[in-house]
């Protein structure tokens, strides 16, 4: 298993309450892991505890077997890749260099970069379907062509694990469906485990072999979409009447209309 | 292609400093002349080292808190060195080494003041906690500083007042084998964590998954840059603006990437600096401007062209 999370509890300093209470999730590779909930439901602190940033309170975070947060960070690197939410960018810079620093925990501190390192970042580029994009500045691109070739960044460090939060955070219909899609194709033709981030119950139910779904820091559920997203589930942890009906073997949620309390009355 | 210019240019600019100067020597002459053996071969070598420190320290605290707007001045040293500096002046402290290793301290007491304030939010240096850390212990320091000065007679105020604008007249064989011996450790400090500033850049978060250390990458650059500072002020007072503008050309001219960016900003830093030092002792032989004013009249102009350039884009 490449990913082992057991019984994780979480808490950041100077809170009352815990971020996680007992999460446990196993990812080996060739599966994709869609975990869901609201805002604010601990999906983030999930990456965080798996990927060694934040030292869980009581449990074990596993990475290929070794707790996450004892990795040294270039070696873990190596290993888990991730794209997280909100990057920035200090300085300009092009595709092509930016896809490079995911090679960058392959290089030694003072080495140009090998031809491999360029082999591996035009594959990466390919792979994304962004090669086109290579001498363009990041800034230009759409938001589209960025989670592209961020992912392409994550792909150049040719990791077994690949973890993504919200990737298709103010994405289109078409770019949202081709993220997935291509997340999908990795995970079947290259055995990646991948975890995918996301609060869209149709995508993760369409995609996914196993949700977990987290609500207020604990789990919801864990198993198949099929298992797991029933009415509910989905109810009770976004808090809003759906139904829930069956495309193509999956789940697929509609959410219902309900009326608001008026402004006036109380 | 690029580097031969740069390193041609920087020995043209040593040349030039050799050269030229309030005494005429002829060309013919220079090697055998003890002003230029004993003085001007020193002094511009010194001013080298010193630019090029302190355009790397700029380049490393640049990255660390990513702002552009940093400089190895703007973190409260400069007040902390003026301080040590113009109380060994007002003592009257004995002694060839006494100024420098006065200011060397105070920039040092500086130094750890904002590092211990930077840390009040945990492991990581926060960059705003630093960069308000810096301005406020550098406002504290410049404030008994002033006192001082109020408090001395004229011509110890006039001393006092030079050495902050900076100066290389103190340059010799021993301050210049003191400070090759120094510079080469933080040097190579902020040199090997190039890369992972380069990752610095994306924020805190991104920069870990790529791989980079980042809690003790800060500290490790922050005391790096720091003790280059350190050691430039207490050699040469306050010269500001060679931090904040050679990061930038080389910016410009070389793109981010540190692994090339931080020997271009070192020896942009010191073309800039040597120059700067040449026409403060030429321009109003036989007396000298403080060099600081040179390279903040140098600096200003570039800067702002600079800032338009960079809001635009």
């Amino acid at each position: 298993m490449i990913l082992a999370l057991e019984g994780v509890r979480a808490r950041y300093p100077d809170t009352g309450r815990d971020a996680l209470a007992g999460v446990s999730l196993g990812v080996s590779t060739g599966e994709l892991h869609a975990v869901l909930g609201p805002n604010g439901s601990g999906k983030t602190t999930l990456i965080r505890v798996a990927l060694g940033t934040l030292v869980p309170a009581a449990g074990t975070a596993l990475v290929a077997g070794r707790p996450a947060h004892r990795w040294d960070r270039r070696a873990l690197a190596r290993v888990a890749a991730a794209v997280t939410q909100g990057e920035e960018m200090p300085f300009p810079q092009r595709v092509r260099d930016a896809v490079l620093l995911g090679r960058y925990p392959h290089l030694p501190p003072f080495a140009a970069p090998r031809p491999a390192d360029t082999r591996a970042v035009s594959e990466a580029l390919a792979a994304c379907d962004a090669l086109e994009l290579a001498d363009r500045w990041m800034e230009t691109l759409s938001g589209g062509e960025r989670q592209r070739v961020r992912l392409a960044r994550a792909l150049a460090q040719e990791p077994e694990l690949l973890v993504l939060d919200e990737p298709t955070a103010s994405l289109d219909v078409r770019h949202e469906m081709e993220l997935f899609e291509r997340i999908r194709g990795l995970v079947d033709t290259r055995g990646l485990a991948a975890v995918v981030i996301t609060h869209h119950v149709n995508l993760a139910a369409r995609f996914a072999d196993r949700v977990l779904v987290l609500s207020g820091g604990a789990p919801a559920g864990s198993g198949t979409p099929g298992d797991v997203l029933t009415r509910e589930t989905v109810e009770r942890v976004f808090d809003w009447p759906v139904t829930i009906q069956t495309f193509d073997d999956r789940p697929q949620m509609i959410p219902l209309r309900r009326a608001l309390p008026s402004p006036g009355s109380t | 292609m690029k580097w031969v210019v740069l390193v041609g240019a920087s020995l043209l600019a040593v040349l030039l400093a050799v050269a030229s100067g309030p005494t005429r020597i002829p060309l013919a002459e220079l090697a055998g002349s003890p002003i230029v053996r004993d003085l001007r071969v020193p002094r511009a070598l010194l001013g080298f080292l010193v630019g090029g420190a302190l355009a790397v320290a700029g380049t490393g605290l640049q990255a660390l808190v990513r702002n552009p707007l940093a400089d190895p001045f703007l973190m409260g040293l400069s007040g902390g060195a003026g301080l040590g500096a113009v109380a060994a002046i007002a003592l009257r402290l004995p002694g060839p080494w006494a100024l420098p290793l006065a200011a060397f301290a105070g920039a040092l007491a500086a130094m750890l003041l904002v590092y211990r304030l930077g840390l009040v939010a945990g492991a990581t240096l926060d960059p705003r906690v630093l960069l308000l850390a810096g301005v406020v212990v550098g406002s504290f320091a410049a404030a008994i500083t002033t006192a001082i000065v109020s408090l001395s007679e004229a011509e110890q105020l006039r001393n006092a007042l030079l050495w902050l604008w900076g100066g290389l007249s103190g340059a010799s064989w021993s301050t210049l084998a003191v400070i090759a011996a120094y510079l080469p450790v933080p040097l190579i400090v902020i040199a090997v964590s190039a890369r992972p500033l380069d990752l610095l850049g994306l924020g805190d978060e991104p920069a870990q998954y790529l791989g980079a250390d980042v809690a003790p990458l800060r500290r490790r650059v922050y005391l790096a840059a720091s003790l280059l500072t350190a050691a430039a002020v207490a050699v040469s007072g306050v010269i500001g603006f060679v931090g904040l503008i050679v990061p930038h050309i080389g910016r410009l001219a070389w793109g981010h990437r540190h692994r090339t960016l931080l020997p271009a900003a070192f020896l942009g830093g010191g073309i800039l600096l040597v120059l700067s030092d040449t026409l403060a002792r030429t321009i109003v032989a036989p007396r000298e401007l403080p060099v600081g004013i040179v390279t903040a009249l140098i600096g200003v102009p570039v800067f702002a062209v600079l800032l338009r350039r960079w809001v635009r884009a």
